[in-house]
């Protein structure tokens, strides 16, 4: 009889669980009226332990400036980020370039709010393995040729879509698979730089802010793994917003948490993010990432 | 036990010499190059965090959140698909229907899931719910028809249906479904791990993290942590703590902020994210948009479809074979005739250990050890499912009634015990064929370009119609090869020996 028992049981969760789910989230701090909290994110893109600093700080910032409860989801990949954004469970990100126009194509509506002031002009930085004997150069490394190369994160920015750009036009009319013995992609720019560290592959590429971060850490092991070209500039980091914040938490709060963003000066949440300050920033500026991301037939 | 004495029109033979060619064809179509010019300091790393689990940073929250979704996860599915097993038998659509749903990898839902239910409990629940309950509804529906019919025959004229089922069927399949709901439990505590993969907050988040950023005294905590808990599931997961499990489960799941506009994004799922991009706003009458759909699709085809699809089987044929071997070197470790009293507690205890690892996470680990290539997912498959198979034929070596004459060591074990079981160790290597493919196909999410490898490329381009379009692939392989299997199961003669492991073996005193 205990079947039935268990059916019986089974039953009325299938009908109360997805209730559960969504009345879950009610539970924030109920103290500060009865706006549900704004919750964002930020793709992924090095140690996890830094970005839940990073991150914690900027809601308590948030919180502070803007009278509504803040919230950081963590999310393991790029696409997750955007995901959360486009189905609304968030309503503000900390996006990379190329995952920041996947998300306003998505979401129409959305807007990119402020940039990092090195994100106008961000640099990817292809590294090597010291076994390779490649050497640092001014003009793209063309020798690394049939080597083995990772990328970061499949959407990532400085870790894929402008290095695949870079490989494309020094090699007219090859495909990266077709330029390196074998490419693969790490998933974060923490993790290219272990790969080649490792020797797990030979050349990589990697966003400059977070190799910076990491010899400063002491994770780059530097008679193993250095930077061997440094790439032009290009657009990059962004927080992104839903156009339908205003709404929810009333008009101009686009604009006061934009001048939120641009008014952070405390070095404790700047340095987690290696950037100086965050500057404004609109759609318009990303313009080139979203040609680039056609011409490599990342987008449509 | 008589099915070594039949030689059907298969021999067990022939049947293991196309394999081993198979596999040994693969072997050669493999990649298997170690990229990793420096794998030992990350090995000696390992070793050392291993060896120093770091139990404080074991954050105790996700171990209950671990059981409380496979505890929910498995129990809806189990009960889904139970209500189905019913009219399973008759309905073609039902199983056709529950054949899709269980050829779909728990992390493949999850993925699709989260594009409508967002990072929620609801996504977890789900993503586990819905194979389990394919899987469940075909199990329990062989339960049924196997039942024996004697007490049915008895009962008098004009019994309803329900009264019949209830009286006279259940109670004699009642045993063999809670058993093998039980089973299926352990099953779900190693899903939970892979929905921490893609972000919900279950053991298998902080065990990414760890092993992603290298802290592996921290990982060897929650490993150890994982393996105390399938280890000992039999003495907490039991009909009478069943209740409590269920009902105290819903309010221990954890809680994401944020919640997405549900109604609204499963509208735009359904009506346009899965819809093939040509379609979405090209007329349906015109010839055109089914030309631009054919365009679309038939890169998809020739570049990702029959590559992925190819590397998959390579992949899985390779496992599956070093499975076989793994298998019958691990399985005399846990037989009492071959290890002795003190030597099975180890043995079991190492199988418990192989076969809790999760596949996922060993192939990430070996991965970092030896570079890319298919080296690390070959050798993640084979040794989880050899650590499953030598469990498995290890509790029927126990079983075996020997002459009290019979040899001892290798002589008992070539001459005797594996002529014995041989037809059953083919049974389950072809049960697990199916198995091992459809993990083989998520595999390619860490690197291995596999279907999983093309289905992560078209996430991560946002490209959902796409993404679709491979999951079906990969179902469609999946069913192709569940339906290979079962019919060279037939033609070995094999096909009516058990190949489930929950069924209730002669020694089995766990029941």
């Amino acid at each position: 009889m205990r079947v039935w028992h268990l059916a019986a049981a089974v039953l009325s969760l299938l009908a109360s669980g997805p209730a559960l789910a969504q009345g879950a989230p009610a539970q924030g701090t109920p103290a500060q009226g009865a706006k549900p909290p704004l919750v964002f994110t930020g793709i992924p893109d090095q140690d996890e332990s830094r970005l839940v600093e990073r991150f914690g700080r900027v809601a308590t910032y948030l919180e502070g400036k803007l009278g509504v409860p803040v919230r950081y989801i963590p999310v393991k990949n790029y696409p997750a980020a955007v995901t959360a954004f486009t189905n609304g469970q968030v309503q503000l990100a900390w996006f990379g370039g190329f995952t920041g126009v996947q998300a306003r194509r998505a979401v129409p509506g959305s807007r990119a709010i402020a940039q990092g002031a090195e994100d106008a002009a961000f640099k990817t930085y292809f590294i090597a393995n010291a076994k390779t004997g490649l050497k640092p150069g001014k003009e793209f490394p063309k020798a690394s040729e049939g080597k083995t190369f990772t990328f970061g994160s499949r959407a990532s920015t400085s870790g894929r879509l402008m290095p695949e750009f870079f490989i494309r036009q020094a090699f007219p009319g090859k495909t990266p698979e077709q330029v390196y013995s074998r490419v693969g992609f790490s998933g974060d720019h923490s993790r290219t730089i272990q790969l080649v560290q490792s020797g797990a592959f030979e050349v990589g590429a990697v966003d400059y802010t977070v190799w910076d971060l990491d010899t400063k850490a002491g994770k780059v092991d530097a008679s193993a793994v250095s930077v061997i070209w440094e790439s032009p500039p290009y657009p990059d980091y962004q927080w992104t917003v839903r156009g339908d914040v205003d709404t929810i938490y009333g008009a101009g709060f686009t604009d006061r948490l934009r001048d939120a963003l641009i008014g952070v000066t405390d070095p404790a949440i700047l340095e987690p993010f290696g950037r100086s300050r965050f500057i404004a920033v609109d759609n318009a500026a990303y313009a080139p990432l979203e040609e680039v991301g056609r011409s490599t037939g990342l987008l449509d | 036990m008589s099915a070594l004495g039949l030689r059907g029109p298969l021999g067990y033979r022939a049947a293991s010499g196309w394999f081993a060619a198979a596999a040994f064809a693969a072997l050669i179509a493999a990649d298997f190059h170690v990229a990793s010019l420096d794998p030992w300091a990350d090995l000696r790393r390992l070793l050392a965090g291993l060896a120093r689990p770091d139990f404080a940073s074991l954050a105790l929250l996700s171990v209950v959140h671990t059981v409380a979704f496979a505890v929910l996860g498995v129990g809806i599915g189990a009960g889904a698909g139970f209500l189905t097993a019913i009219p399973y038998a008759r309905s073609r659509t039902l199983r056709v229907l529950c054949a899709m749903l269980r050829s779909v990898h728990e992390l493949f839902w999850a993925l699709l899931l989260m594009q409508v239910f967002g990072l929620s409990a609801t996504t977890g629940i789900l993503a586990i719910a819905l194979p389990y309950a394919g899987i469940c509804a075909k199990v329990f529906s062989e339960i049924i028809e196997e039942a024996d019919l004697s007490a049915l025959r008895v009962l008098p004229p004009g019994t309803g249906t329900v009264s019949a089922f209830a009286y006279a069927r259940l109670p004699e399949v009642a045993a063999s479904i809670r058993h093998y709901t039980l089973y299926r439990f352990e099953c779900g505590l190693r899903s939970t791990l892979v929905l921490g993969f893609v972000g919900l907050p279950t053991m298998g988040f902080h065990l990414e993290s760890a092993f992603r950023q290298g802290r592996y005294g921290e990982a060897a905590a929650f490993l150890l942590a994982f393996y105390a808990l399938i280890g000992t599931r039999r003495l907490w997961v039991r009909g009478a703590t069943l209740p409590f499990l269920i009902g105290l489960s819903p309010f221990v799941l954890p809680t994401v902020a944020g919640s997405p506009d549900i109604a609204a994004g499963l509208l735009r799922f359904l009506t346009h994210t899965v819809v093939p991009s040509p379609l979405r706003d090209g007329a349906l009458l015109d010839p055109a948009t089914w030309a631009r759909l054919w365009s679309w699709f038939r890169p998809i085809l020739t570049g990702q479809i029959v590559p992925g699809t190819i590397q998959t089987l390579v992949l899985a044929q390779v496992a599956l074979a070093s499975t076989a071997l793994g298998a019958l070197v691990l399985f005399p470790l846990t037989a009492r005739r071959f290890t002795g009293p003190l030597g099975r507690p180890l043995g079991r205890a190492l199988l418990v250990v192989v076969r809790s690892t999760p596949e996922y996470m060993l192939a990430y680990v070996l991965l970092q050890l030896l570079g890319p290539s298919m080296l690390p997912a070959i050798l993640a498959l084979a040794i989880h499912n050899a650590g499953i198979v030598g469990y498995l034929m290890g509790r029927h070596a126990d079983g075996l009634a020997y002459r009290p004459d019979a040899p001892s060591g290798l002589n008992l074990y070539a001459y005797e015990t594996l002529p014995r079981l041989y037809g059953q160790f083919l049974a389950y290597l072809l049960y697990r064929w199916e198995i091992i493919l459809r993990e083989g196909a998520i595999l390619g999410l860490i690197g291995v370009a596999t279907l999983g490898f093309y289905v992560d490329a078209a996430i991560s381009e946002l490209r959902i119609d796409v993404a679709v379009v491979l999951i079906l692939a990969t179902m469609l392989v999946t069913l192709a090869v569940e339906a290979l299997s079962r019919a060279l199961r037939r033609a070995l003669r094999i096909a009516d020996l058990p190949t489930r492991l929950s069924r209730p073996l002669a020694t089995d005193s766990g029941g």
